[in-house]
């Protein structure tokens, strides 16, 4: 026998390759899924931008494509001295709020974690209690403290109860787990003190923790609405939520201004979010085998 | 450099005692190895001499000083960890340079020690890489350069070659040899394998339950081993224990044939006999094991022999070419100084 006449045609091959699949309804059950829920994200952002491109009398009407489309509501919105301050607000507190937290949830994880004290696990529970209080119960306390303090109307007062959490502390507690003591003992004997430790050896390994606390407070901060709203009397000092939110009067809301400054304000979260995407997805992972 | 000093040393987590008072003493540019088995208390000796715990009591000296209430930093000692403990985030120049953040040098002088260690262990050429990538023998390299940059009293080494393989392994062992004889300073190795301890040792601590068996050159434990614990840990495959009796001032086997030692040993006295695989053979001469023979391993120039006696297999070495075959009843003998007595109630050494 040749080699010439066991090797296949190429029609054979291409026959053989490319064999019809009987449709699986496994996967057509699972990619229709897939797709509902694909919408159900995609609907209201989708429907965000439709609104900041209508006329006021359009703005009940729910075609997603407006029938005279324009820009004047972004205009506005830019034009009115407020939004600047209001984004500025939100900025600020953002920034500052998610530097405290990366500096204070992974100094307090890594203490619980990587030090051996007396107390220290009911420290963790204690901690870890708060999350099953809810903000609403929260809020009355806050704001009866800083009446007293005199903090009401004022960034502090914006930031403080969010300066440092429970959950960035667990999430930064559960990550330092999977720092070995080995690295931390390596750096001992060098001659560096605990605090340099924790900075130069510890928080460079939890990277991406860190990157997916920044964006979890950040966007928390961001979209922060009930205490900014409770906290704040001045218009100055209104955060782009609570600003959005007083646009038009109580008879009636001005949907396409609000959606306008939504959709200008989402611009940040998204840079953030495509800054720390690929340490948030190697976050998860990590997450998912060491949890 | 340095000696150290081991005084009845006791390390008790809560209540249970891991160390109960030992004592060592260990030269100037000696390499000593600890060895035993997990749980033994070797690494937790070492983890006290490096001052990341603290002794319950007794005293570490360390060139005259006592360094008990010492900060690591301040021991003059440098560790190299078993999974290397190498920062994944900075360079080998950074990683190796990383002992000297506290130092006093120049920033010249700390660049010329690092390319100096750099070009010692043959790293000069991958300074600039990350530890990502670098082989597992280049990491094992970074985390030694890193604890000699620093040119420490002691080097402490806790199993710093179990995570490579059979091979680089035997490389590094000969490497970390060469090292010592060319730095010269003291280090204690903590390793559970007895091939790294006999091929790398000056001498050997043996160590089992928190107490020391044995300390002494590799030819002494493999040749005098203190008791059968050590006897059976040193020595791959391990040495045959066999029981018998002392009757009429000779050994009386369980097989059944009587060994005159020609020493006086307690009348009666029932004693464990172990004897090495390499000393043990078929052959004519006092018959210290009888029985089939139940697994040949045949190595090419020697077969080992497994032999069913007494309860257990009795391994024995034969000859390559010839050895006998499986089912055949043997008889195995040994030199009689080869014979190693030990009490059988406490398992101490009588010869």
């Amino acid at each position: 026998m040749t080699a010439t006449e066991i090797r296949p045609t190429t029609d054979a091959l291409l026959k053989t390759e490319a064999p019809k699949k009987p449709a699986n309804m496994g996967q057509i059950l699972r990619w229709t899924l897939l797709f509902l829920g694909g919408v159900a994200m995609v609907m209201p952002i989708a429907y965000m931008i439709s609104t900041s491109l209508k006329w006021p009398h359009e703005v009940y009407n729910l075609k997603l494509i407006p029938d005279e489309p324009h820009l004047e509501n972004y205009t506005y919105v830019l034009e009115d001295g407020r939004f600047y301050w209001w984004f500025v607000n939100s900025m600020i507190i953002a920034v500052i709020t998610t530097i405290c937290n990366v500096i204070f949830d992974s100094l307090v994880g890594y203490t619980l974690c990587k030090f051996r004290f007396p107390g220290r696990y009911i420290v963790f529970i204690a901690i870890l209690s708060t999350l099953m209080i809810p903000t609403e119960m929260l809020v009355i306390p806050w704001y009866l403290m800083s009446q007293q303090f005199g903090w009401l109307d004022t960034y502090w007062g914006i930031m403080f109860p969010g300066l440092m959490t429970a959950f960035g502390t667990f999430l930064m507690k559960q990550f330092f787990e999977t720092v070995p003591d080995d690295f931390i003992e390596a750096a001992r004997i060098d001659g560096l003190n605990e605090l340099q430790i924790w900075w130069t050896v510890a928080m460079p390994l939890v990277k991406p923790a860190l990157a997916a606390l920044a964006i979890f407070v950040f966007l928390g901060n961001w979209t922060a609405f009930i205490w900014p709203l409770i906290v704040t009397n001045s218009v100055e000092m209104y955060t782009l939520p609570v600003g959005l939110s007083s646009f038009g009067d109580e008879a009636d809301v001005a949907w396409e201004l609000i959606m306008t400054g939504a959709a200008i304000s989402t611009i940040p979260t998204l840079i953030v979010f495509l800054i720390f995407q690929r340490y948030i997805i190697q976050g998860v992972v990590m997450a998912g085998l060491k949890g | 450099m340095a000696d150290l000093a081991i005084r009845n040393l006791v390390k008790r987590y809560d209540k249970t005692e891991v160390l109960h008072g030992i004592s060592l003493d260990v030269e100037d540019g000696e390499f000593v190895v600890f060895v035993g088995p997990s749980g033994c208390g070797k690494s937790t000796t070492l983890r006290l001499i490096a001052g990341l715990e603290d002794a319950t009591s007794g005293e570490i000296v360390i060139g005259g000083r006592v360094v008990n209430n010492l900060e690591p930093k301040d021991r003059d000692i440098a560790m190299v960890f078993q999974n290397y403990a190498i920062y994944p985030h900075m360079t080998v120049r950074k990683n190796i340079g990383f002992g000297l953040r506290t130092s006093k040098m120049s920033k010249a002088d700390k660049e010329a020690r690092i390319d100096e260690v750099a070009g010692i262990l043959g790293m000069s050429d991958l300074l600039a890489r990350k530890p990502s990538q670098l082989s597992g023998g280049q990491r094992q390299r970074v985390a030694i350069g890193r604890a000699m940059v620093r040119d420490p009293a002691v080097f402490l080494f806790d199993e710093p070659l179990s995570n490579l393989d059979a091979q680089l392994r035997t490389q590094m062992r000969l490497e970390i040899k060469k090292l010592h004889q060319r730095v010269g300073n003291t280090i204690i190795f903590v390793t559970h394998d007895q091939v790294e301890a006999m091929t790398m040792a000056d001498r050997i601590v043996i160590m089992k339950d928190g107490h020391i068996q044995q300390v002494g050159t590799p030819a002494e434990v493999y040749h005098k081993p203190a008791n059968t614990f050590v006897a059976r840990f040193i020595g791959a495959p391990s040495m045959n224990m066999l029981s018998g009796t002392v009757a009429n001032g000779a050994l009386q086997m369980a097989s059944g044939s009587t060994v005159d030692l020609g020493v006086g040993l307690p009348e009666g006295r029932h004693v464990t006999v172990g004897v090495r695989p390499e000393d043990l053979h078929p052959g004519a001469g006092p018959a210290l094991v009888r029985g089939p023979v139940t697994v040949r391993e045949p190595l090419g120039h020697e077969t080992l022999i497994y032999v069913g006696a007494e309860g257990q297999e009795v391994i024995a070495k034969a000859d390559g070419r010839t050895p006998p075959e499986v089912g055949e009843e043997v008889t195995l003998t040994a030199a009689l100084d080869t014979l190693h007595i030990f009490d059988a109630a406490t398992g101490d050494a009588l010869r």
